[in-house]
């Protein structure tokens, strides 16, 4: 990056949009200070002390019209500005259903990355161009926050939670990855690269990575292995929800209510299992807080999802 | 004049009219004041320090920040050194500055009291404050804390090596101080108002006080509670934040903006009432739109308590949550606009002098405006979500908090300083020291916003260089801001001593303060005022101000 650029390099179709949003906010702030410092210069010019100007009362006008009018005014602009930012913010807020999902593990201090083949980086993040790419992202230890400026994208991943957020790279190349959120002693050196490439090239580097096995692979062996096959599977003789075909459909819950079977709500129900009881079933599940990690749930949500995709 | 007399015979009893300086002497008269306008004193020479200490940590930072790479400190010095910096300048500089200098000084002044409601508890929040501000230099001393100011959980309870606790332990003892203070400055103004001083003839300043105050009073237990859960986690591991136990981190975020948003208006608001009183008397007009000052600062004070959430935009709240917290942080933007439009148009026909307070005045409005004009780029979600957590936010509230505030607050003691002190200031000096602090401060922090726009995350100890222009830009901008800082210092103090003798009424204003001798006697008044009109009679309500007569102030000068 040359030095002395004022505007950073956009390289996502968010950028774009929140750019000319950028653009507008600042001819309209560069206008109000104009005014208000050119007033403030002119006022201060004309009627410095002992200047020969006419200095009389106020026309009535100026007194209340003025006031009303100007208040008016700003409250008008402030509504304009929050439509036009919240348009844009919902417009881009959910994620195309066939986004490419890659997963992001955040600790002290670095970025581990889990693309769907199973190849891994760490403080690097490899996308195609013109895709949507969909992070799903938790943290280990701290609160964290994913941050590239050259997509104008934020945010924060939290220990204990899923947060995602997406976007659909333009350009390609190599652009900076940074930790937003103080995170302890070396927040400063958790960074790394996020590089933009061709589909085909994508596919080729990825075919290239050590093929290891994938989240949800890993995730099938934990499901036998914490004994969750014993009850979910086809097989059992327990009383429990079926898993296949269940990430992403509404289900009924005991209360009568009804929520998204998403990745947040796998973690909470394997964390929290009373919490959200499905319509029809016992609330007999163990809770498998402080059993499994953070690494672990994100595998067995994987492997859930799947079953899922397998089922469709 | 025989009741003179008599009183004189009575030792330690000043004379009638005799200057608070003066009356008593000795250090025990000063540590056992409960006059308010010693009081203010000892706030002033307490917080002196503390700009000093958070400076220090400032001029460290701005060091290590020349270049990419870490030259001056390690990772855990940089990390400390940025939490004590703000930890000091909100708590212990910008939040008690004006009220506890400006507004001890001159509420009762202004109001025609003789003294606050309660003399004794405003000696005991002195004291309050004493003892937290030397817990937080023991956290200093004892090795630092490396949390940021804002404590963010779980980093702040599980995993931060530093001296956390002391730290907060400041912190919560403070909010006592400040809350004894408010309730304090509240009472004085609901019952020891002069015969005749309605509410809509209170000077601006005193109510933007009496909003702090009340803004004071609601939020600060809420910071009290979320540093008794911090304290029952990391003291007691009791899992309150910690999301592996059932915790909740963003809960605190929650809790936290529920104070620390309502606080940046703590810090904000009394400067508004300074410069109206500044812009008033040296354009010499009534301040335009009165009424609508008063409503804009009392909407300001109750919608400031709505906007937390816009800190946590990217905290995974929910978009539903996000959009109301940007609307409502809209809506808080129009009374500051309000306010500003009414300072600029206070100037149309006045007789404007351009003496060093109001050069401070004129720059605060600039640097204010910029700075609120930046805040709507931060209430714009999709904005938001680019530059929060980067320089842009920290010029931001920098620009509001820092060019806005503590302007105001040189702006006020120069104004003000004849009252308190009974010397002038020396006024050469002191436009030269407002233009540069306007100038030191626009080199520093402008910067800050084009390096936060192209992606520098705030807290890095080292950088990649591609930002260094800007950080280089910045930090030769911190030396000027620096001395502008401290040329003041020197000037006020030469005052002191050669400074000439100021009568009651140096900038001819009005307000109730300027009608009793500079420095004000011990009771304040020799006889007590009546209020017959509206604040700030410049000029007749069908006439503009009339020419000034009073010399062009050069104290500077031989004496006459």
């Amino acid at each position: 990056m040359n030095p002395l650029t004022l505007w950073p390099v956009a390289a996502s179709e968010q950028a774009a949009r929140i750019d000319t949003l950028f653009a507008g906010l600042l001819v309209l702030s560069g206008a109000i200070l104009l005014l208000v410092g050119g007033l403030l210069l002119a006022f201060g010019a004309r009627y410095r002390r002992g200047s020969h100007v006419r200095r009389g009362e106020l026309p009535g006008f100026l007194r209340r019209d003025v006031e009303i009018g100007w208040t008016a005014g700003t409250l008008f602009l402030a509504l304009f500005l929050f439509w036009w930012a919240s348009t844009l913010a919902l417009r881009g807020n959910a994620a195309p259903p066939d986004a490419l999902e890659i997963h992001v593990l955040a600790k002290q201090w670095m970025w581990k990355v889990r693309h769907p083949g199973g190849a891994r980086e760490i403080d690097a993040l490899h996308v195609p161009r013109g895709e949507a790419v969909r992070l799903v992202m938790t943290a280990q230890d701290v609160i964290h926050s994913f941050y590239v400026p050259a997509f104008r994208l934020k945010q924060d991943v939290l220990p204990g939670r899923f947060t995602e957020m997406w976007f659909r790279a333009t350009r390609t190349g190599d652009y900076r990855l940074f930790c937003a959120e103080f995170c302890g002693t070396q927040h400063s050196h958790m960074g790394g690269m996020v590089t933009v490439m061709e589909p085909e090239d994508y596919t080729r580097w990825a075919a290239v990575q050590p093929r290891e096995q994938d989240l949800a692979g890993e995730g099938a062996a934990l499901f036998t292995a914490l004994g969750c096959a014993g009850c979910h599977a086809p097989s059992a003789a327990v009383h429990a929800p079926r898993l296949e075909g269940l990430y992403g459909r509404s289900v009924p819950l005991a209360d009568g209510s009804r929520v998204q079977a998403d990745a947040a709500y796998l973690r909470d129900s394997i964390l929290q299992p009373k919490r959200a009881v499905v319509a029809g079933y016992e609330p007999i599940m163990p809770s498998f807080e402080g059993v499994v990690d953070e690494a672990d749930l994100q595998r067995l949500v994987a492997y859930i999802q799947s079953l899922g995709e397998a089922a469709r | 004049m025989s009741e003179a007399l008599v009183q004189r015979d009575i030792p330690d009893a000043p004379a009638p009219g005799e200057s608070y300086l003066t009356a008593e002497t000795g250090l025990a008269s000063w540590l056992l004041t409960t006059d308010h306008k010693r009081i203010a004193l000892l706030y002033m020479a307490a917080i002196t320090i503390f700009f000093f200490l958070g400076g220090a940590a400032a001029v460290a930072m701005r060091i290590e920040l020349f270049t990419p790479q870490a030259d001056l400190l390690s990772d855990d010095a940089y990390n400390r050194a940025f939490t004590f910096h703000g930890v000091v300048m909100v708590w212990f500089f910008l939040l008690p500055s004006i009220p506890n200098i400006l507004g001890n000084f001159l509420l009762p002044l202004m109001i025609g009291a003789k003294d606050l409601a309660f003399p004794r508890l405003n000696l005991l929040s002195w004291y309050i404050f004493i003892i937290a501000g030397t817990l937080a230099i023991y956290t200093l001393l004892a090795g630092g804390v490396d949390t940021g100011w804002t404590f963010y959980t779980p980093l702040s309870t599980a995993f931060a090596n530093g001296h956390v606790l002391a730290a907060a332990g400041a912190v919560f003892i403070a909010g006592f101080s400040t809350i004894a203070t408010a309730v304090n400055f509240i009472t004085t103004v609901h019952l020891l108002r002069a015969p005749g001083m309605r509410w809509f003839r209170l000077p601006l300043f005193v109510w933007a006080i009496y909003a702090t105050s009340i803004v004071m009073v609601l939020a600060t237990p809420v910071l009290a509670m979320v540093l008794l859960l911090i304290f029952a986690e990391r003291a007691f591991d009791i899992p309150i934040f910690d999301p592996l136990r059932g915790g909740d981190p963003i809960l605190f975020q929650h809790l936290f903006w529920f104070y620390s948003h309502p606080a940046v208006y703590i810090m904000v608001l009394p400067s508004f009432g300074v410069i109206s009183e500044l812009v008033a008397c040296y354009a010499r007009r009534r301040v335009f739109g009165y009424s609508f000052m008063v409503y804009a600062i009392l909407w300001i004070a109750l919608v400031g308590f709505l906007v937390w959430g816009h800190h946590m935009f990217v905290s995974g709240q929910s978009m539903l949550a996000n959009l109301a917290f940007s609307f409502l942080s809209f809506v808080v933007a129009v009374p500051s606009a309000i306010k500003v439009f009414n300072w600029t148009a206070t100037l149309y026909r006045g007789q404007i002098v351009f003496d060093a307070p109001m050069i401070y005045a004129l720059g605060f409005i600039g640097l204010f405006t910029i700075g609120g004009l930046t805040g709507l780029f931060l209430a714009s979600i999709p904005v938001d979500v680019h530059v929060t957590d980067t320089y842009f936010v920290v010029a931001h509230f920098h620009y509001i908090m820092v060019g806005g505030a503590v302007s105001a607050l040189y702006g006020g003691l120069a104004f003000w300083w004849p009252k308190i002190t009974g010397r002038l200031y020396p006024e050469g000096w002191a436009r030269f020291g407002a233009v540069m602090m306007f100038f030191g401060f626009s080199f520093t922090f402008f910067p800050m916003f084009v390096m936060g726009f192209l992606g520098m995350p705030r807290r890095y100890h080292v950088y990649v260089p591609e930002f260094q222009v800007w950080h280089v830009l910045a930090s030769a901008g911190a030396v000027v801001l620096a001395a502008a800082y401290l040329l003041p210092m020197g000037y006020f103090a030469w005052s002191l001593v050669w400074g000439r003798r100021a009568p009651a009424n140096p900038w001819e204003a009005t307000g109730l303060e300027w009608q009793t001798a500079s420095p004000p006697p011990v009771e304040n008044f020799v006889t007590p005022p009546v209020v017959t009109q509206a604040p700030y009679g410049y000029h007749p309500e069908d006439a503009g101000p009339p020419a000034l007569d009073r010399a062009a102030h050069r104290p500077q000068g031989h004496q006459p």
